[in-house]
């Protein structure tokens, strides 16, 4: 049989598969999510499992992101995938002046599917109406970044044991975080309690407590952070709160250090509380939490590499046994 | 003064557009592509309105417009009301509907936005009628009535 003939068969196939690409989190439903925890359960226990042996995953970092790059090769690699791609956007043809479609359309030629980050929102949405094969987002801008809440609802359960009514407290930059509005909307399947801390130029937007309210969630909002808000919690969500987002120096200073966790906060918390961070972290978590037994961000980032691992076979229809 | 006017106004067949908010009046125009019809085409704004104070009118001769065609113009005349005259006759006559979604009528306005930054249709989804809340299918932002941009 010619080689253009086995191509076409295998282009066909992919078309098909298209509707596994996952550019948001709001693409999955509770069951999805559930079952796709179970699957990084299974990596968690054996990550070495040569199921895409003869698969090339491509991934598109049209931005820089070493750690999560990292993360995604590493995952593939794992599953037995050739890996093809490129770091940065400057030494491919984007530089050029090509358009996304066009390089989109060019690597789906090579790669069954595309990891992909771009510094531009709805990147990832776009790119996965016109690509035939699936397309995994790796963050698009402010916009999404949904393997990064698969990795977060893995730990979460991982460490509690369940997903189902937790107090969970989220600090830091509640207002420019995806990673907390993502969690926040992942959450909503499992009656959760949020608690909101943060400054006034930070705080949660009001779209996502509305989705709250919307759906019964309870959440209460804060500027002071304290062992009263800490005993109560399960998963204390710590964010990085990035200069740049204030107009007054002087007002970033004095908050940098009043959401900052130290480990003298942490005498009353509960035996099972576990402090999570999405990485890298600057100031927000001082370095003697780290010998705390509440610590769990270094696992948390671990953890990346099963959800990832299991996102990809969910990508490309692999059942993982 | 009176025949003067029934002069202008008088439209033996086609469409006119009513209630058109007058500051909405030359982007309907643009957005059906009003400057590429040869017959003739009647603009009124600033006319005195119960209901909007000042108000736009365009009477169109000779030519109706797909549904799916007019109702574009809800995004930026929520309100406007189009007749259909047949021999100087209203015929029907109903307020133009807001589609559940708009494709490549509107300019999103976020510029970190792929689909300002390639080039490709925008995709809206109406999540709000009154007032009209519109949400981009890319960069998932949302756009309020009075920040609305027509691609
Ligand atoms: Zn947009």
């Amino acid at each position: 049989m010619s080689s253009v003939r086995r191509g076409l068969h295998v282009n066909l196939k992919l078309i098909k598969m298209n509707t596994r690409s996952l550019v948001s989190i709001s693409d999955l439903s509770k069951q999805e999510i559930t079952h796709l925890l179970d699957v990084a359960s299974k990596f968690d226990h054996n990550p070495n499992q040569r199921l895409l042996e003869g698969r090339v995953v491509a991934t598109l970092f049209f931005e820089p992101s070493t750690r999560t790059r990292l993360s995604f090769e590493t995952a593939a690699n794992r599953l037995g995938a050739r890996v093809i791609g490129f770091s940065d956007a400057s030494t491919s043809s984007q530089a050029k002046g090509e358009t996304l479609k066009d390089t989109i359309m060019m690597v789906s030629n090579y790669a069954d599917l595309i990891v992909m980050r771009h510094p531009l929102e709805g990147a990832a949405r776009y790119a996965s109406e016109i690509s035939p094969v699936p397309i995994i987002n790796a963050g698009d801008g402010a916009n999404q970044h949904p393997t990064q809440t698969m990795l977060d609802l893995y730990t979460i359960r991982q460490t509690q044991g369940t997903l189902e009514n937790l107090n969970i407290t989220m600090v830091g930059d509640l207002k420019y975080g995806r990673t907390v509005h993502s969690l926040l909307e992942a959450m909503q399947f499992f009656n959760p309690t949020f608690n909101f801390v943060a400054c006034k130029e930070l705080q949660m937007p009001e779209q996502y407590k509305q989705f709250c309210r919307e759906r019964g969630l309870a959440y209460h909002e804060t500027t002071d952070f304290g062992p009263d808000i800490i005993n109560q919690t399960d998963i204390l969500y710590m964010t990085r709160v990035q200069r740049e987002r204030f107009s007054d120096l002087m007002e970033y200073e004095r908050v940098k250090n009043v959401y900052t966790l130290t480990a003298s906060m942490l005498q009353g918390a509960k035996p099972t509380m576990r402090v999570l961070h999405p990485l890298p972290r600057v100031t927000e978590i001082a370095q003697d939490v780290d010998d705390t037994p509440w610590a769990y961000y270094f696992e948390q980032a671990r953890n990346g590499l099963y959800a990832r691992q299991a996102l990809i076979c969910r990508a490309l229809d692999i059942q993982v046994p | 003064m009176k025949k003067k006017e029934l002069a202008v106004a008088a439209l033996e067949n086609g469409t006119v557009i009513d209630h058109i908010p007058s500051s909405s009046l030359f982007k309907v125009v643009n957005l059906l592509q009003l400057e590429k019809l040869t017959g003739s085409v009647t603009i009124g704004n600033n006319l005195d309105s119960n209901r909007l104070g000042k108000k736009g009118i365009i009477k169109i001769a000779d030519v109706e417009f797909p549904e799916d065609v007019i109702n574009r113009i809800a995004v930026i005349a929520p309100h406007a009301v189009i007749n259909i005259i047949h021999d100087y006759e209203v015929v029907k006559k109903h307020e133009v509907q807001l589609p559940d979604e708009l494709n490549n009528i509107v300019r999103c306005n976020n510029p970190k936005c792929i689909s300002n930054n390639e080039p490709m249709p925008t995709r809206f989804h109406v999540e709000n009628r009154d007032p009209i809340v519109l949400r981009c299918h890319h960069c998932e932002r949302t756009v309020a009535q009075s920040e609305i941009q027509l691609k």
